[in-house]
């Protein structure tokens, strides 16, 4: 398969992701902002939800003051905003244009599709248009379109490139959530297991679709420490980083199996692994929950160099 | 009422035998059900995504080519004739550039101005000295025709280099028989589905002979932004072939390589659907960012073989066309089977004169435009454009052509208020390698607009899916 193609599907599938991922803070922001104000109030949740995809001065500079409307707008239909849903709909549709002929006709028609209702959506009347209805058709749209590669896309490169995709992806993002709540979203340490505390946890796991299989999991208590073990080491939870992390190993075994050759990129997913897979809840907290997951963000982001390198350029041998 | 246009459906007689069956079809379909098909027809062209992408007009950037439902047909007969004109003209057009960059016989036999060859911009002094495999030059021929008669057809261009428009052709009929496919079950339509693995043969059979495997052919594309993108995809899925843009390949030692996710494939054979100028920034234009450095190198040494070669344009240039005829005579020893449409040179002093004393009633041309653009059509401008365009041949007449004002045939087409002639043309797909093919059929393109003779899809023009009736 060309390079070119294959980092096309991989780059594919990362913004299909992140665009639910936007989705999802955009939720999380607006259930924030529901909570009665308390201390930096729902200025300092925007600020720090626009923070976690680092683009609060782009923001500030474009917009000014913290408007929830403004945010809204930013964060789903403004294209300046490369992670709004809007742009990384956009670009995945320019990016499976480029590899139609990789796709099956299904994904690529509920791609192209997507791209339309997109277009229909930004020429409604934005006073009729309420959060809940934009993130419920995102993560609509996200589930369909995955939904068509797995029952249609044949189980060769391809197929896992945009698997590794999702996955690196993936794992970026809810590293990048879970450190938003525990670094940025609280006004101060004084707030930790305040009400406060708890209704962002509770927001966060909803805004993860998490919060009824967190309750099963773990009986129903909210506790950092259950929930930072839920996101990153539970097995179980399928956009915990363990999880995304046997799903990156899966998909690059197989690549190895296809060409018949392992790479440098199948030996640092090997050690990610594990290092997750043995990991216990206090070693993380021991390091400092911020530490760990910057150190996960910018491990992953390596492994994704390693991959780009062994597969997406073309010049290995 | 006697038409100025021979109508390709009813002529002085009555109905024309090709389109005996479609008579009753048109006449029986009740106006809701056409509107119900139509909106049909363009679904699915949307959905298979068979649009053409025009950037930087602003609005929707996919736009779909007018399709119209009404077939244009042929009869076996006439196509016999068309079919071996065609192929006499691609043999012709092929042997003059196998000529031109080697001794350059036509010339020393003062059949053809030496000038008009060697100091043509398409002539491509890169290429001069070296015969690519089998001596093919231009390996997709697509020759644009008109009709005004029942016999009488004209040649208006030769398109040498990387015609487009075939998947067109294919898709037209896929959507056709889809939707209408009693019509091919009551008629004995030809299929022109082989296409694509006539193509992938015909590229194949091209190899350089220091290929000693299966070869290795590829589709090279500036990318998706060229408003053909959709074609190069099309015809590198039918084949079964990567579609690689510039970027993906790259020159090593005496070998072309594509990058790939187990590293590095020598590729064989690439079809480019990139002008000369871009192919290669160390020989051609070092500003082009969709080309491979070191490309032409590798091709002259027999690395790779580009299809078409570079500078096969030469042949196609519209200063050259009127010498095809001779060309047919000099180098296959045979009378034209088709004929061109008798064109004034305005670099001819005499030529010019007649021109400008006639320009309400020609059709004047860039010798180097294309896509419709830059033309006059005299009978149907006013004075003022007349009068502007005069002023702009006085000022460089070697870069105009005239032709006669052709009494275009007309197909019949659908319209709001039921069925009505439009002017049609025809481009069929000459494939040139080890063998010369060609599938029955072509791209119908036809002017919607009444009396407009201008069929470019970039002025309005739409098309058709064209037949012909295979023999009993």
């Amino acid at each position: 398969m060309l390079s070119r193609t294959a980092a096309n599907l991989f780059w594919l599938t990362r913004y299909l992701e992140r665009s639910e991922t936007t989705a999802r803070l955009l939720d999380l922001g607006f259930r924030n902002a529901l909570l009665p104000n308390t201390g930096g109030g729902f200025r300092n949740e925007w600020s720090a939800i626009l923070q976690s995809k680092g683009a609060l001065q782009q923001f500030t500079e474009k917009y000014g003051e913290l408007k929830q409307r403004n945010v809204e707008s930013f964060l789903f239909f403004d294209l300046d905003n490369p992670s709004s849903v809007a742009s990384c709909i956009s670009s995945a549709r320019e990016n499976a244009r480029i590899v139609r002929t990789a796709l099956t006709s299904q994904v690529w028609d509920a791609i192209n599709t997507s791209f339309q209702e997109l277009k229909a959506l930004s020429r409604r009347e934005r006073s009729s248009l309420e959060v809940p209805e934009l993130t419920d058709w995102t993560l609509r749209t996200s589930a369909l379109i995955r939904g068509s590669i797995e029952a249609t896309q044949l189980r060769n490169d391809g197929y896992r490139f945009m698997n590794l995709g999702y996955a690196l992806e993936r794992a970026d993002n809810t590293a990048r959530l879970l450190d938003v709540k525990y670094y940025v979203l609280l006004p101060s340490v004084a707030y930790i297991g305040s009400g406060l505390d708890n209704y962002q946890w509770t927001t966060l796991l909803r805004a993860l679709s998490a919060h009824r299989a967190y309750n099963w999991a773990y009986g129903g208590e909210l506790s950092a420490k259950q929930i930072a073990h839920f996101l990153i080491l539970n097995p179980k939870f399928p956009r915990s980083l363990l999880s995304c992390t046997i799903e990156v190993n899966a998909h690059l075994d197989q690549l190895a199996r296809i060409y018949d050759r392992s790479t440098p990129a199948q030996e640092a997913a090997r050690a990610m692994l594990g290092e997750l897979a043995e990991a216990r809840i206090e070693d993380v907290f021991d390091e400092g929950l911020h530490e760990f997951l910057t150190r996960m963000i910018t491990e992953n982001a390596g492994l994704a160099k390693c991959i780009d390198d062994q597969y997406l350029i073309g010049e290995a041998r | 009422m006697a038409e100025p246009y021979f109508n390709e459906m009813y002529d002085a007689a009555g109905l024309r035998t090709p389109y005996q069956m479609l008579e009753g079809w048109h006449q029986n379909m009740p106006a809701e059900f056409r509107a119900l098909k139509q909106a049909e027809a363009e679904d699915l062209f949307r959905r298979y995504g068979i649009t053409f992408a025009v950037y930087g007009e602003g609005g929707d950037p996919d736009r779909l080519i007018p399709f119209d439902m009404f077939p244009r047909v042929f009869t076996s007969e006439e196509w016999r004739k068309l079919e071996r004109g065609i192929k006499q003209r691609a043999r012709a057009l092929n042997a003059f550039l196998s000529d031109v960059y080697d001794r350059g016989e036509i010339i020393r036999a003062g059949r053809i101005p030496a000038d008009l060859v060697y100091r043509n911009e398409a002539y491509e002094i890169a290429v001069a000295g070296f015969r690519p495999p089998l001596g093919v030059f231009s390996h997709i021929v697509g020759i644009d025709l008109v009709r005004t008669g029942a016999d009488q057809f004209y040649v208006l261009e030769d398109n040498c280099r990387t015609p487009s428009g075939v998947s067109y052709m294919l898709e037209n009929r896929e959507v056709m028989m889809r939707m209408f496919p009693h019509l091919f079950q009551e008629n004995r339509v030809a299929p022109v589905d082989g296409y694509a693995r006539l193509l992938k043969r015909t590229l194949a059979s091209v190899a350089p002979e220091k290929c000693d495997r299966d070869p290795k052919v590829v589709l090279l594309t500036p990318g998706h932004f060229n408003s053909a993108y959709y074609e190069h995809s099309f015809l590198a899925d039918l084949m079964g072939i990567e579609m690689v843009e510039g970027q993906d390949l790259f020159v090593e030692g005496d070998f072309c390589y594509m990058r790939t996710t187990e590293g590095p494939q020598k590729v064989d054979v690439i079809y480019r659907r990139i002008d000369d100028a871009f192919l290669d920034p160390l020989c051609f234009r070092p500003d082009s960012a969709l080309g491979v450095p070191g490309l032409m190198n590798v091709y002259r040494s027999g690395g790779v073989t580009i299809c078409s070669a570079p500078g096969a344009g030469v042949a196609d240039d519209k200063a050259i066309y009127t010498y095809v005829p001779e060309m047919v005579r000099f180098y296959l020893g045979e009378a034209p089977i088709l004929e061109n449409v008798p064109t004034w040179q305005c670099a001819k002093a005499d030529d010019l004169k007649y021109v400008q004393e006639h320009i309400a009633e020609l059709v004047i041309k860039e010798v180097h435009g294309s896509g419709g653009y830059g033309m006059l059509v005299g009978p149907k401008s006013d004075k003022a454009t007349i009068e502007a365009f005069a002023a702009k041949l006085a000022a460089n007449p070697s870069n105009y052509i005239a032709q006669p004002t052709l009494a275009l045939s007309t197909c019949p087409t659908f319209v709001n208020e039921g069925i009505a002639p439009r002017h049609v043309d025809l481009r069929p797909y000459c494939l040139v390698g080890r063998d010369i093919e060609l599938v029955p059929g072509g791209l119908t393109r036809v002017a919607l607009t009444e009396g407009s003779l201008v069929v470019n899809s970039s002025q309005g023009g739409g098309v058709k899916d064209t037949w012909v009736i295979a023999e009993e």
